[in-house]
């Protein structure tokens, strides 16, 4: 693998298995410097496992990964010393208070005591967590734990950050202060590799997307691209009156050359279209055949969609999921 | 969709402010391997402030030891309560310290289980400070014990022939013995899935292993095979290196074999518990 200098991480065929699981199994990633990059995937695709190989807690079976130029294996602690690591447990002492924490960080990274203090209060003057500082952060809801933990991975500022489900759990509240945590590293240059199992997140902070699902990467790209490989999207129409429904459906699914539904408001129908030129036309017909129209959008698919189109199943498949993931989980223990 | 989502979310609170903080490039220097220890160590005794039901078990099985060895078999096994205070303090000084050492796996368990392994993991420090540090704390931990039964002794009115000089060397034995004992519990620790199942599998071994040594009652009462067992377990040797500093009769070769125990310990499960924290999860 030859190192290229825009590059944050470079990973190729990763191979990790806990037992009889393929955890990862022949993973490939390239992520450029400075960019937020989501993996998005079901739990048990193997998203963990990735990040605990990148940040160099759990070795590869076989394959390999640069972050920032270093190996994982052979300069872990090179690597180490550039990136920090946001778990999906709160990888803080809950014992000890906030305040704590951070200066236990700040000693462990080499800060003289003063400064190490003086570093604890700046941070949890950002994060907003100034009130509770000394309180002991067993004592913290959801999202304070969550803003004590990304503190924690800033005591010195990371070249590039893990964050694993940064948000799973949280209350929509706490969801929305860590996406605008993300946005502000993402704003001052950090590179922030995201793992989710929220398609929306992946959507609203992620310039590029990794699909992974079963240890492999499926599907990559930026979120236009992915959702354009799935089809062009859907078209959504509102009639002002219900009663023209039957024509207009009629009407569409023969310019649009697509099946139509109708949709619980009786005003309201919408198609999958494969070819978005037929678009236009279907909307003049509509015109042409006096069916007055409240609404007439073309919009892309979601990226459940796209997880459906890319592997034949829905994103969140709970029982099946959560059984892997104990497995997994279990056999790292 | 996505834009006015983006728009309507605004700057937050902390939007300006932390552009600042977190942008920051200071990058102070690696600490040494000692600096990172302390650090570990100052962890330790933090939690010790902030979960202070932790010393309970050090500070009430040596009182309740004392109390109930004492009273309640000293005049059946040595016919008066006092000359048995005399002989089992000792011993009791060795159970409970013992007894404190399995703390040291049942808190490297739950740090695992946690995920705090998993950032000091991430941090680039030395391998053996996160290992080395706890057990600095756990040392004050070890002497508080032993002092606590010392002095509840000493109140019942135990014989310190040895003077202050045989209590400080009969502590310090203690507490060499102790280190060593507590790496292999950390390195049980690291191997366990439960804090839970640390406590039992550690209290099972050391159950038998402490009560099959001269450590309550003299080994020639015993039957000829037991005998053999007890003189060979290490704990007599730790039983009777202390009964002699206290007592002021131990020869070096009382003490050094114990401090060799020690080292023996450490030499096997130092190298194995810092193999088993940098593969471990």
């Amino acid at each position: 693998m030859t190192s290229n200098d825009n590059l944050a991480i470079e990973a190729a065929g990763l191979v990790r298995c806990f037992g009889e699981t393929r955890a990862v199994d022949g993973l490939d990633l390239s992520v450029q410097k400075g960019a937020v990059y989501g993996v998005l995937g079901p739990n048990g695709a193997g998203k963990t496992t990735t990040i605990r190989i990148l940040a160099t807690l759990l070795r590869p079976d076989s394959g390999s990964a640069r972050v920032l130029g270093h190996d994982v294996v052979s300069e872990a602690d090179a690597v180490r010393g550039q990136v920090s690591l946001t778990g999906q447990l709160a990888s803080v002492d809950e014992d000890l208070t906030g305040r704590e924490n951070l200066i236990l960080i700040g000693r462990l990274l080499g800060f003289p005591r003063a400064r190490a203090k003086s570093r604890a209060s700046e941070l949890l003057e950002a994060f907003g967590l100034a009130d509770a500082q000394n309180k002991q952060v067993k004592n913290y809801s959801g999202g304070m734990r969550r803003r004590i933990d990304i503190a924690a991975s800033f005591v010195v500022t990371p070249q590039l950050m893990f964050l694993d489900e940064p948000t799973t759990g949280l209350d929509p509240r706490s969801r929305n202060q860590v996406w605008e945590i993300i946005r502000s590293l993402a704003a001052q240059g950090t590179t922030v590799l995201l793992t989710t199992q929220y398609l929306d997140e992946a959507d609203q902070l992620a310039g590029r997307i990794a699909v992974v699902d079963h240890g492999k990467v499926i599907a990559e790209g930026t979120p236009s691209e992915l959702k354009a490989s799935v089809g062009s999207g859907a078209v959504h129409v509102r009639l002002m009156r219900p009663d023209c429904r039957e024509r207009a459906r009629d009407l569409l699914a023969q310019a649009l050359a697509a099946p139509v539904h109708l949709e619980a408001d009786p005003t309201a129908l919408s198609a999958r279209v494969s070819e978005p030129e037929r678009v236009p036309n279907a909307m003049a017909e509509l015109e042409r055949a006096d069916i007055p129209v409240a609404e007439f959008a073309l919009g892309q698919p979601s990226l459940d969609e796209v997880f459906l189109a890319l592997t034949g199943r829905p994103a969140v498949d709970q029982t099946e999921e959560e059984g892997e993931e104990t497995e997994e989980e279990e056999a790292a223990a | 969709m996505t834009t006015a989502q983006r728009e309507e979310a605004g700057p937050t609170e902390f939007d300006t402010s932390m552009l600042a903080v977190i942008s920051a490039g200071e990058r102070p220097p690696r600490p040494s391997a000692v600096s990172a220890a302390l650090t570990f160590g100052w962890r330790g005794l933090l939690k010790i402030k902030h979960v202070p039901e932790q010393l309970f078990d050090v500070t009430l099985t040596p009182i309740l030891f004392t109390l109930m060895f004492t009273f309640i078999w000293g005049g059946a096994i040595e016919g008066s309560t006092g000359e048995y205070l005399q002989y089992i303090l000792p011993g009791i000084l060795v159970v409970t310290v013992t007894f404190t050492t399995v703390y040291s796996g049942v808190t490297m368990n739950t740090d695992l289980t946690k995920g705090v392994v998993d950032r000091f993991r991430s941090l680039p420090i030395s391998r053996s400070a996160p290992l080395v540090g706890p057990l600095l704390a756990d040392a004050c931990r070890y002497v508080l014990a032993a002092l606590v039964g010392l002095v509840v002794g000493l109140i019942l009115g135990y014989d310190a022939d040895g003077g202050v000089l045989g209590v400080i060397g009969a502590l310090a034995v203690l507490v060499v013995f102790a280190l060593g004992l507590a790496w292999g519990f950390t390195a049980l620790g690291l191997v366990m899935k439960t804090p839970q199942g640390v406590m039992n599998f550690g209290f099972t071994l050391i159950f038998p292993l402490t009560f099959m040594s001269s450590a309550f009652v003299d080994p020639e009462t015993m039957p000829d095979g037991l005998q053999a067992v007890v003189e060979q377990n290490p704990f007599t040797r730790v039983v009777t290196a202390t009964r002699g500093l206290l007592e002021g009769t131990a020869s070096w070769g009382d003490v050094g074999i114990v401090v060799g125990f020690a080292a023996l310990l450490t030499a096997i499960f130092v190298p194995l518990t810092i193999r088993l924290y940098r593969t471990k999860a």
